[in-house]
């Protein structure tokens, strides 16, 4: 097993360098210039001004050069400093964002898994019957709603029409003076369309696998053999079954996380969720390099550690790999 | 087999396709079916809720949401379409490579493939849609590049398991060159999963799409998309529920409508299900 997580740590090191060197090209390739540099601010500024700006920022250096160094602070951790008027650290900026935009992703993916595991197996087990045709619209539906309009749609129901949810933020006016409990109600209560229209499209897509993983499952051969020797049916079915349909969730589980990162964007700039997303979007709409590249970055390694998570779980739950892995 | 028999054995690809087939046509035939000019200002009809004239409300510059619409339909199909294309041209080329050159080339490109499926790759799309002039070609043209991943994972697999069928080493045998081989007998065995991605992937980017014009990154005012309308919908959200609903269900229905006849044809290409029926 630390044979096999070493490999994967150690193979995760070149994608990381692509990735950045990627988007590093595209990003410092496209053309115009941070607006740190000043033209669009001020249009009196002379090319003299412009010359010495983008000297400041190093903006003047070739590419290659320019990628050298951001890398060589990058491997101490050093993110540099955003152009925009704060100046502050990329990684202070980065990290106060991180944990929102954590908690509503695992909360979604907790309430993916709660709600498609049960639904799969039912209609797999219940084959062809009514709740299995009723799941199989709510499935195509739920994938092929706009996430963003589902969220509008609540916003108006919930929100504006029955008035029980706020729409916008996380935290309600004066929740400094709550008690803990109250602070955390009020928390479930901003976040509750935000995860749920997070969800939404995964738990289509997972039920769905779920079901044709969990059908695939009961006609093989060994299910065959534990009901002639007389193994109870729910046994069978939610022990047996049920744990080798799974395996196929786990790996979705990682593919799914590049989505839920970037699917954050919208969710939390329609929300006015201080997450990740929404720094993205500002510091996208500013051209503020050093922050867009800390961002990616970030990005990038949550969605390496999460398919690393979901290749040990998977080698966890198969024995299979998990002895293959160590020859 | 009559229409009714293919209608009760396929019902996926008859509904996906109607819906396909109208959703393309209302598009088509925009300019004689609107009731109303997309982008006609008229101060005297503000935010009126649907009605006889206007069937879908009109929104804050008293503009027909109808009309505009069916004009939104012309701009997500075209993205769907051109991004798809784009996503083909570049997946089904690197996937024939991998899957029927050598070892090196099969893991070079694979690497490369599996690294742009750990890119956060809305992130990537966002910026560059941002720093380059939001235009329609530019939204194409990323969606494009960042969503070939899929299609030449497949063309792999399916080369990697025709390679070894008799029919292609029987041409190799023969001395028939490996493009040949390629163009002939194996892309055509390789069709339908091809065509199923391809559908699938329409809808795919139709949803991204109407993501970035809701984030004001897509097609820009006045000219309707789906996405931007229901930017102004969450704008008035307080006043204009029809601002909001309509949009999105044209975006729900095409988008099923794709998905459905992308899953239909997969059963048809399936000699599995298809011969068990």
């Amino acid at each position: 097993m630390r044979a096999f997580l070493v490999k994967r740590l150690l193979g995760m090191i070149p994608l990381l360098l692509g990735i950045t060197m990627i988007s590093f090209a595209v990003i410092h390739l496209a053309p115009g210039e941070p607006s740190v540099v000043g033209q669009q601010m001020n249009p009196r500024i002379s090319a003299h001004d412009i010359e010495r700006m983008r000297h400041y920022y190093g903006l003047d250096k070739p590419l290659t050069v320019q990628y050298w160094l951001w890398l060589k602070r990058l491997v101490r951790l050093d993110f540099g400093k955003s152009f925009s008027a704060d100046h502050r650290p990329v990684i202070d900026k980065i990290s106060e964002r991180v944990p929102i935009t954590l908690l509503i992703n695992i909360l979604a993916i907790l309430m993916m898994l709660a709600v498609a595991i049960p639904i799969g197996v039912a209609s797999a087990v219940h084959q062809d019957s009514w709740m299995d045709r009723l799941m199989t619209i709510f499935v195509f539906i739920g994938f092929a709603a706009p996430n963003f309009w589902l969220g509008l749609m609540l916003m108006i129901w919930l929100g504006v029409d029955l008035n029980w949810l706020p729409i916008a933020g996380i935290h309600a006016y004066g929740w400094q003076h709550m008690g803990f409990w109250a602070q955390q109600y009020d928390l479930a209560r901003h976040l509750a369309i935000p995860v749920f229209v997070s969800a939404i499209a995964g738990m289509a897509g997972w039920s769905r696998f779920m079901r044709s993983g969990m059908l695939e499952v009961i006609r093989a051969d060994f299910i065959t053999t534990a009901r002639s020797l007389g193994m109870p049916e729910p046994r069978i079915r939610y022990r047996l079954a049920l744990k080798n349909a799974m395996l196929p969730i786990i790996t979705l589980l990682g593919l799914s996380i590049p989505g839920l990162i970037g699917g954050s964007v919208i969710i939390e700039k329609m929300f006015s969720i201080p997450g990740m997303g929404q720094l993205f979007y500002q510091a996208v709409m500013a051209r503020d390099y050093p922050l867009i590249m800390g961002i990616l970055v970030i990005g990038a390694v949550l969605t390496l550690l999460g398919n690393l998570l979901a290749d040990v779980a998977y080698a966890w739950a198969d024995p299979r790999i998990r002895h293959g892995g160590k020859q | 087999m009559s229409v009714l028999a293919f209608v009760r054995r396929h019902p996926l690809m008859v509904i996906g396709g109607g819906i396909v087939g109208t959703v393309s046509l209302l598009a088509l035939l925009a300019p004689w079916l609107a009731p109303y000019d997309p982008t006609d200002i008229n101060v005297k009809a503000i935010l009126l809720p649907p009605s006889w004239q206007h069937w879908c409300g009109t929104d804050i510059l008293g503009r027909d949401v109808f009309s505009r619409m069916l004009y939104g339909a012309r701009v997500s199909l075209a993205v769907g379409f051109v991004a798809v294309g784009i996503a083909m041209v570049i997946g089904v080329p690197l996937g024939a490579l991998a899957g029927y050159g050598g070892k090196t080339t099969d893991s070079l490109i694979m690497r490369w493939t599996d690294m742009m499926l750990c890119f956060p790759t809305f992130f990537l799309i966002l910026a560059v849609i941002a720093f380059l002039k939001p235009s329609i070609w530019n939204i194409m043209i990323v969606i494009g590049l960042t969503s070939w991943m899929g299609v030449s994972r497949l063309v792999r697999a399916e080369f990697l398991s025709l390679r070894q069928r008799e029919f292609v080493l029987a041409a190799r045998a023969t001395g028939v060159p490996a493009l040949r081989i390629i163009a002939r007998h194996l892309l055509p065995n390789a069709m339908g999963p091809i065509l199923v991605s391809a559908i699938l992937g329409v809808a795919g980017a139709v949803l991204v799409e109407s993501g970035l014009s809701f984030l004001g990154l897509g097609v820009q005012p006045p000219n309707p998309s789906w996405g931007n309308i229901l930017t102004e919908g969450q704008d008035n959200i307080q006043i204009a529920w029809w601002l909001s609903l309509y949009p999105g269900l044209a975006i729900l229905v095409t988008v099923l409508g794709y998905n459905l006849l992308g899953e239909g044809l997969r059963d048809y290409f399936d000699p599995k299900i298809n011969g068990r029926q």
